[in-house]
């Protein structure tokens, strides 16, 4: 007689996984632009120390739902919510839970690079400075270790002084990673980070992406699918603001579970 | 025609040229088994002459699925798509060598009387052919039902090999003078043997392609 049995790939079986906690949780969040109810009923868990990443076709919500996690999405006006997001166990969205608090722990790279028009130095020296460092031996070193942290320290360190803007484009988004590390964030929210570099910067910044998820959690906004498939660990698609399927990376771009998943991954909508 | 439509369009053209390989290499199993039974030399012949022709569509789909690899970066089923047309293309390869193989043992018998044991070695056949036949209906349906009965024909086919093989070692006792052709039948039933299998391993590529998990059909 033929029974079917279903072979487990070897990796499942054999790794124990130390216990990872939330450090998101999504609980049936809406958001209207005015009477556009741009996102859905999302609930989302996103883990400490993974790299979650974000995909979707143009206008479905992504970039609305990273800036939510920070709730900078409140700089436009007639926005609305509800349901809850909470960060590290509390909602973000309690009157008591100041804005500056969470954009401490929450750092964010945006699509261009945006280094402010000051020296390399002073552009990662800002936060710090803001948050009262004026000690120059402390932002020395809070600067050299954000510098290496994004991963551009040697091709900078004999150019602190020059302004960020005669660096090229590469060079300036991981001066920004810099710039968000310097605050010595908890998490780090990527909204199409490498969209406007090359594809050498854009390894590169992959490569940091990998380096930086050890110590820190991070969301990617991505366009790119292949990038969201070689970086991250799980990832949410997208679509009209729902969440259409979450899941672990290799299962989304093996063997997704939703047919709109598989079509949009494979190129056939969006 | 846009990017995706042309994927499609290769990815189309890949599996028809596998359908071509497949069905070429089962009318080249077919094909020796009659050369041997009819002792027909000049059609064992032909049978190794037209390998080439497989051993060289192999190589053009796999360079071509390679190319749409590399070109196209697929995902989830396009990827498995191709890659299961890649493995499907070495096992149909593989039952091609077979019928070589059986080619060749044909020409060493030459004219000899063939033993009785070559009455279980065409049911043998048969039954690879018939799976084989199946396993290409099923994976242009990709109907994983069908493909699942190939491995209840796989058992009849062991079956009559452990038999074929234990016949032939008795028939070795009796007629040592035959040996060489014993040896030769021997290898022909394993020939048929290994050829089954591959129906059931392509069986198990097709659940694979469709549901995306791994199967074993010969539990």
């Amino acid at each position: 007689m033929t029974t079917i049995v279903t072979k487990k790939p070897a990796k499942e079986t054999a790794s124990i996984q130390p216990q990872k906690k939330a450090v998101y949780e999504t609980k049936q969040l809406n958001l209207w632009y005015g009477n556009n109810h741009a996102l859905k009923n999302i609930d989302l868990e996103i883990m400490e120390n993974e790299v979650t990443a974000i995909i979707g076709p143009s206008g479905c919500g992504k970039s609305t739902y990273i800036k939510t996690l920070n709730r900078m999405v409140e700089l436009v006006t007639s926005v609305k919510t509800s349901g809850e997001i909470l960060y590290r166990g509390r909602n973000i969205f309690d009157q008591d839970y100041g804005v500056e608090e969470l954009r401490t722990r929450v750092g964010m790279v945006f699509q261009k690079p945006n280094p402010f028009p000051k020296s390399i130095y002073d552009n990662v020296a800002y936060g710090p400075r803001i948050h009262g460092i004026k000690n120059k031996k402390i932002l020395d070193e809070i600067v050299e270790k954000s510098l290496r942290g994004a991963a551009i320290w040697d091709e900078v360190k004999d150019r602190l002084n020059e302004n960020a803007y005669s660096i090229s484009g590469g060079q300036q988004q991981r001066i920004c990673i810099a710039r968000a590390l310097a605050i010595e964030p908890d998490v780090i929210l990527m909204d199409e980070p490498t969209s406007a570099l090359d594809p050498i910067s854009t390894l590169k910044v992959e490569e940091l992406v990998q380096e930086l998820k050890k110590d820190y959690s991070i969301i990617i906004v991505t366009h790119n699918m292949q990038q969201a498939a070689r970086i991250s660990d799980k990832t949410a698609f997208f679509l009209n603001g729902e969440v259409v399927e979450f899941d672990h990376t290799d299962t989304i771009f093996s063997n997704p579970s939703d047919k709109r998943t598989e079509d949009y991954i494979s190129g056939r909508f969006g | 025609m846009s990017v995706r439509e042309k994927f499609d369009f290769e990815l189309n053209s890949a599996q028809e040229e596998l359908i071509s390989l497949s069905t070429m290499a089962v009318n080249a199993l077919n094909k020796s088994m009659e050369a041997l039974i009819s002792q027909d030399v000049d059609a064992a012949l032909e049978v190794i002459e037209d390998d080439k022709d497989i051993n060289q569509l192999e190589e053009y789909i796999n360079d071509r699925v390679i190319l749409l690899i590399a070109k196209q970066s697929p995902v989830a089923t396009d990827l498995r798509r191709l890659i299961v047309t890649i493995k499907v293309a070495s096992d149909m390869e593989r039952v091609g060598d077979y019928a070589v193989n059986i080619a060749k043992e044909t020409i060493r018998i030459g004219n000899q009387e063939l033993l009785p044991q070559i009455g279980q070695i065409q049911q043998m056949q048969k039954l690879a052919v018939a799976m084989l036949r199946q396993v290409i209906d099923a994976f242009v349906e990709e109907d994983v039902v069908k493909a699942k009965e190939i491995a209840e024909l796989d058992d009849q086919v062991d079956e009559l090999y452990g038999d074929v093989i234990r016949k032939l070692m008795r028939a070795g006792g009796e007629n040592p003078d035959r040996l060489s052709q014993i040896t030769q039948l021997a290898f022909i039933s394993r020939y048929m043997e290994r050829s089954a299998d591959h129906a059931t391993n392509i069986a198990e590529q097709l659940f694979y392609m469709v549901r995306g998990q791994h199967y074993d059909l010969n539990k």
